[in-house]
This record gives structure tokens, C-alpha cells and sequence, in this order.
């Protein structure tokens, strides 16, 4: 027997996962490491051996400088963080509206099918055009939202070029689909309740509110921990909805971590300033996932 | 074999390099491009010994792109703007010195009016091929029912303003979500009042934000902001969303680039609409305008130069530099190319040709970082106003990190 057909079993795996690997390692991992390393320097992101116009180098180790300055002179970076916090609290609105969602379209009425599709359909369009969809919504001279402002009376609210409206108008055009995604996931948990128990929640008296609440909520927890992760996630790296709507305005108030590092870098050319806002996106969302995964595989131990 | 080899990638490179020329452009519009490859083409006739390869980008991913291809790629010839931008990457030294060409083709002559954009210490660095003219494109049929002149100076303007305003009529539209609208008004407010030298120093970072001589600029702004003589929630609207109260008939004037004109046109509103140049403000200042010019560069990483220069230098040939900015709707800088037919090029080119100084435009004339800031913070005073004090404060400090210490 050769090397090989001896040690088929063990090695095939490891060849079928190779190259998704080596993309994986080249394309993610070490991206995160060299952000990290550029944010301890500073860099024009031009020619790194060139050197700038007052004859300082185009790259330059500047060891803790940008975290410095970021927490300690930059009030825009928390604005940015406050933003981010909101959004991480409000998006969180879409999850329960979601499941109201999934129990509504989860019953067995003519047509209900293509309701369900009509639901989902947000999720499926690319987020520039819900973008550009509710920015046309807030359009304070010739928007629906004037125009239904204006039935009773009111004054237009020019949502978008309100400091303290701004994230807030764009969270509420994230539901659109991240409710539809949520919507999802709990229809899929709801095929998976087990009818004994609702029988025998029925027999035992249980109805409507009592039911949800202690029988079916119970068996959704998996689909629950998923849309909560995916929701958070999603409301940290929020940044499409942003450059659409507002590109960050008015005068930077509506803008999030990842926006700000998108213009530090490719606007303000301060890639390594831009890599160090990157590096505390990367350790916010970094303590979340491990608290959520330590969180997954206690709960895994405890029902086995 | 190997030798074989050798001598054929030897043989294929000088093929690639002697007589092929590589210019990278971002003429991505239609009729952008196609003015682009009027030039292109009269070129190729004029120079059938060289063969021009052109690789087209989208306009505003260019932007991005060539800090790469300068570095990494450079083409022969990059398309880029005069100004601060173009100094950006000559203080790299990824352009060029290319005063030569400016010698040798009679630039110096022709394209005179544009030289100081495109020289930095006293040596060219590029070549323009277009600009176009800034000003206030108004309603003269809504002038007209109000019986409204244009207002030549400060006073008038006002007055105009608040004629309209007190007929219902919005005086002034804009949209500042992207902010640059609101450095238009800014570079001509300030251009007016303090004059082209002062707002030079300015965007060199060589002033304080909170110089006492940009009280009044501020000021005067806001003797438009507080009566509200600018469109109502401007910062919730692109500078296309802004026309529409225009074509409607809703507001009077915008000050704009020429390039609103097709869209004029297209509306059907051309022949309501005329132009106006920014009024005085200050008597005995020079008259400055703000005209963004376009530019052609030379990379120093360029393989071809000798072919690089021929391609600059004929923009010295009046049909080809006469087509190029016509058919893209644009003001040609050599002075012996044919006038432009359309009026309000027309309009422009004799303003410009009489302004005693030619600014580029707030984002090219300033630095990228301290062109966003200032113009987010004159967006923050355009709607709140009383925050004038905390806004040059932060500009300031901003000006101080990026050109250090006065």
C-alpha cells in the first residue's frame, strides 16, 4: 500500500478544504493583521519608501499615536461610537417584529404563500436601492412622508438633515430588510415546534399569549440567538445605507465607525489613522463574538 | 530554446514600448468621452507613427485609482485637475516637469490664462485642456414678471433676494448633502470680500480659520441665512435634487458650474434661464472667479515621455483643443481656439477672460482633508448659524493638525 491509499481518509478532507483555506487565510486573516499594523503607523497610502511635500516619509512608525489621538482629540470618532451604540439598540426592533411577522404569515389561509414572498422581497433587494427608496420617502419637499405629514396638517420633517434625526431615519430604513430577514429565520424555527407540546399546552389551558410566551418562544430560542447575532453584526458594520442616505451628514452627525474609516482613508488619505478605527471596530464586534460563542457552547454542554 | 525565448520577450518589449502610448483617462461621460476621442484620433492622424492606447476609468473611481497606477502602473499620460490636486502628487514627484513643452509648443503664450494653476515653483506641470465658468444661472422670466435688474453689487443682490422672498418665491436653491455647493458660496463670498490672495493663503493652510477678515465673510452669509433666502432643507438635497425647484419655477438663482446647462436643456427651461456673474461685494477688489480647470499630466514613472510630450504639446493645435472642450461642453484655455457657439459659454469665457484672478474651485484649491471639514462645517453654519464661533474653532484646529503651528 502506498502513502497515499493508506492515509486517504485522513488527508482528503484537508485537500478539499485547502483552498478555501489558503483564500480564507489570504483575503481575511491576514488583511486583519496588516490593518493592524498600518494603524501603528502614519501613511498617505502612497509609495512607502517616498516621501511627502514638508519632506517627512510617507510612512512612518508612530507606535500608539492614532489611538491617542482618536480617543483623546477626535470628537467625531464619538459621535461615530455613539452612533454605532444606537444603532446596535435600535436595530434590535426589527427581531420582534419580525416573529409578529412569521406567527401572522405562518397560518394556513388562501394565498398566504405569496404573501410570505411580498414580505420577504426587501431582503432580497441591494440596500443602495432601499437607500435611495427611503430617501426619496424623506424627501421634505416632495416625499410621501411630507405628503402624509401634510394630511394632517403638519409640518414636513426633513428627517435626513436633522442632526438629531439623521440615525435614526436611517435605522428605520434598515428594518425594512432586516424585519424580512428575521421574519425568515422564525418561520423556519416555527415548522420546527413540536405539535405534542402545543397539544399538550392546549389541553393544560394555554391560549394565545400564555401559549407564545411559554410554549412556542421557548422552542425559538436557537432562531431567536441567530437573528440577534446577525442583527448586531449587521448594525455594526452598517455602512451602505449611510453613504446612500446621508453620506454622513448633515455635517458628520449621522455618521458610524465604519463610515468615518472609509473617509479617513480614501478621502483624508490617513490610512493608518483609518486602520486604527478599523482595529476598534474589529475589538468591538471581537469581544461580542467571543462572549456569544463562549455563550453557545456553555449552553451546547449544558443540554447534553 | 531559452535563448529562443529570451530574444522574442526582448524582441515583443521593444515592440510594446518604442511608439505606443499609454494614457489613462477619466473622460467616462458620453459626451466626455466622445470629445476625448475626437482628440485622440486627431492626434493619431497628425502622429501615425505612434499608437495610442487609451484605458478609460469611471469618472469618480479614478480618483482612487490613480494613486495606484502612478505608483505601481503609470501610464504615459494621466488626465487629472490643476490646482492643489495636481500639486498633490507633484510634491510626490509623480508628475513631471514638463515647462519644455510649454516652451517649445508656444503654451506660454496660448494657454497663458491658466498657467498659474499648473505651476508649482515656477516650473509646469501639466497641461490643461478644459475649464468652465462659475456663476448664478437664474429665471429671467420670473425676474422679469417682478421687474427685477440683475443686482450688481452687494445691496442689489440683497434686495432681489428679498423682492423674490416677499413673492413667494424661493430666492436662492442649493443642496448641500454633498457639500461642495456650500464651497462654491464660500469660495465667492470670501473671493468678493477679502479677495484672491487672502483666500489663496486661505486654502494653503497659511490663515486661521478664525482670522478677524473672515468675520465678514461670514456675516454677509448670513445676511442670506437668516432671512432664509436659500432653499428650506438644503442639506437633505444632491445638487440634482436642487434643480428641480428651478425648473419649476419655484426658486430664482443657483450658483453653479456650467455643467448644469445640459440638464437646462434637457428640462426644456434653457430659454427661461440667463447668467449673471457673482456680484461685487467690496468695491476695489480684483475680480476673481472660480474656473476648474482640467488637466492632462505626465507620470515619472512613464516608459514613453518622448511620445507623452508630443501628446501634450498638441493642444497647441487650435482644431483639436477647439473640439475637445466643445463637444464636452467646456471652455477651451488656449486663447486661439474658436470661440464657443452655446451663450452661456459664451457669458463665460468673456468673464473669464476679464477676471484678474482664476481660483480652481474650494475641493481642488485646499487640501482633501481640510476641503472636507470646512466644507461640512460651512454646511453646519448654513443651518445653524449661531454656531459660527464653535465651527471656526474646530476648523482651526483641524488647519493646525494638517499645516501645523502659524
Amino acid at each position: 500500500m502506498t502513502f497515499w491509499e493508506r492515509n486517504q481518509l485522513k488527508l482528503a478532507p484537508f485537500l478539499f478544504l485547502a483552498p478555501a483555506i489558503l483564500i480564507f487565510l489570504i483575503y481575511v486573516i491576514y488583511p486583519i493583521f496588516d490593518s493592524i499594523w498600518v494603524s501603528f503607523h502614519e501613511w498617505n497610502g502612497m509609495d512607502k519608501n517616498g516621501t511627502r511635500a514638508n519632506g517627512n516619509p510617507n510612512w512612518s512608525w508612530v507606535g500608539l499615536k492614532n489611538y491617542i489621538v482618536l480617543f483623546t482629540d477626535d470628537e467625531e470618532f464619538y459621535v461615530s461610537l455613539f452612533n454605532n451604540i444606537r444603532w446596535l439598540l435600535f436595530s434590535l426592533v426589527a427581531i420582534p417584529i419580525g416573529l409578529l411577522l412569521a406567527l401572522f404569515v405562518n397560518q394556513r389561509i388562501l394565498g398566504m404563500r405569496y404573501i410570505k414572498s411580498l414580505f420577504y422581497f426587501p431582503f432580497v433587494i441591494n440596500a443602495v436601492v432601499i437607500g435611495v427608496i427611503f430617501t426619496w420617502f424623506y424627501n421634505p419637499k416632495y416625499g410621501a412622508l411630507t405628503y402624509v405629514l401634510s394630511l394632517f396638517g403638519l409640518d414636513p420633517i426633513p428627517v435626513l438633515a436633522e442632526e438629531d434625526l439623521a440615525t435614526y431615519g436611517i435605522i428605520i430604513a434598515s428594518f425594512f430588510p432586516g424585519i424580512a430577514y428575521t421574519m425568515i429565520l422564525y418561520i423556519t424555527g416555527l415548522t420546527g415546534v413540536n405539535r405534542e407540546m402545543v397539544e399538550a399546552g392546549r389541553i393544560d389551558g394555554a391560549a394565545g399569549f400564555t401559549m407564545l410566551w411559554h410554549v412556542i418562544l421557548p422552542q425559538l430560542k436557537p432562531a431567536t440567538l441567530i437573528a440577534i447575532v446577525v442583527t448586531i453584526v449587521g448594525s455594526l458594520r452598517s455602512f451602505d445605507l449611510i453613504a446612500v442616505m446621508t453620506a454622513g451628514g448633515p455635517w458628520g452627525s449621522s455618521e458610524v465607525l465604519a463610515y468615518k474609516m472609509y473617509q479617513e482613508s480614501l478621502f483624508n488619505y490617513r490610512m493608518g489613522y483609518g486602520a486604527a478605527i478599523a482595529t476598534i471596530l474589529f475589538l468591538i464586534m471581537d469581544i461580542y463574538i467571543a462572549w456569544f460563542l463562549y455563550r453557545l457552547f456553555k449552553n451546547e454542554k449544558s443540554e447534553k | 530554446m531559452k535563448k529562443l525565448i529570451t530574444l522574442i520577450v526582448l524582441f515583443a518589449s521593444t515592440v510594446v514600448s518604442a511608439g505606443t502610448l499609454v494614457v489613462n483617462s477619466n473622460q467616462s461621460g458620453e459626451s466626455s468621452k466622445a470629445a476625448f476621442d475626437a482628440y485622440v484620433d486627431a492626434f493619431r492622424a497628425a502622429h501615425p507613427e505612434v499608437t495610442v492606447v487609451v484605458n478609460e476609468f469611471e469618472h469618480e473611481a479614478y480618483k482612487t485609482a490613480i494613486r495606484n497606477f502612478l505608483t505601481a502602473e503609470a501610464p504615459d499620460v494621466a488626465i487629472w485637475f490643476a490646482g492643489n490636486r495636481m500639486k498633490f502628487f507633484v510634491d510626490q514627484n509623480l508628475f513631471q516637469d514638463v515647462s519644455d513643452v510649454w516652451a517649445d509648443a508656444g503654451l506660454n503664450d496660448s494657454m497663458a490664462s491658466t498657467k498659474g494653476s499648473l505651476t508649482v515653483d515656477g516650473k509646469q506641470y501639466g497641461v490643461p485642456w478644459g475649464y468652465y465658468q462659475w456663476g448664478v444661472y437664474y429665471r429671467k422670466d420670473l425676474f422679469d414678471n417682478l421687474g427685477l435688474n440683475v443686482p450688481k453689487d452687494w445691496e442689489e443682490f440683497k434686495w432681489v433676494c428679498a423682492m423674490l422672498k416677499k413673492n413667494g418665491i424661493t430666492p436662492i436653491t442649493i443642496g448641500t448633502k454633498y457639500l461642495w455647493t456650500a464651497g462654491g458660496w464660500f469660495d465667492y463670498l470670501n473671493l468678493r470680500i477679502n479677495g484672491y490672495q487672502f483666500h489663496m493663503d486661505l486654502t494653503a493652510g497659511k490663515v486661521s480659520y478664525e482670522d478677524p477678515r473672515l468675520d465678514a465673510t461670514f456675516a454677509a452669509w448670513r445676511e442670506l441665512i437668516d432671512p432664509g433666502y436659500f432653499l428650506e432643507d438644503h442639506a437633505s438635497f444632491s445638487w440634482q435634487d436642487a434643480q428641480a425647484p428651478q425648473i419649476n419655477g419655484e426658486a430664482a438663482m443657483y450658483l453653479i458650474g456650467n455643467f448644469y446647462v445640459p440638464t437646462l436643456e434637457s428640462a426644456g427651461v434653457v430659454d427661461k434661464m440667463d447668467f449673471f456673474q457673482f456680484p461685487t461685494i467690496v468695491e476695489g477688489i480684483g475680480v476673481a472667479e472660480d474656473a476648474p480647470t482640467d488637466t492632462m499630466h505626465i507620470p515619472s514613472g512613464a516608459k514613453n515621455v518622448e511620445d507623452a510630450k508630443k501628446f501634450l504639446a498638441f493642444m497647441s493645435n487650435k482644431e483639436a483643443a477647439t473640439n475637445w472642450a466643445t463637444m464636452g461642453g467646456m471652455l477651451s484655455p488656449n486663447k486661439y481656439a474658436d470661440k464657443p457657439t452655446n451663450r452661456f459659454s459664451v457669458m463665460g469665457a468673456e468673464m473669464l477672460a476679464a477676471a484678474d484672478d482664476i481660483a480652481q474651485f474650494w475641493d481642488r484649491d485646499a487640501n482633501p482633508d481640510m476641503a472636507g471639514a470646512a466644507m461640512e462645517g460651512f454646511q453646519e453654519f448654513m443651518v445653524k448659524p449661531d454656531r459660527e464661533a464653535k465651527i471656526r474653532a474646530r476648523l482651526e484646529k483641524e488647519r493646525a493638525r494638517i499645516h501645523g503651528a502659524l
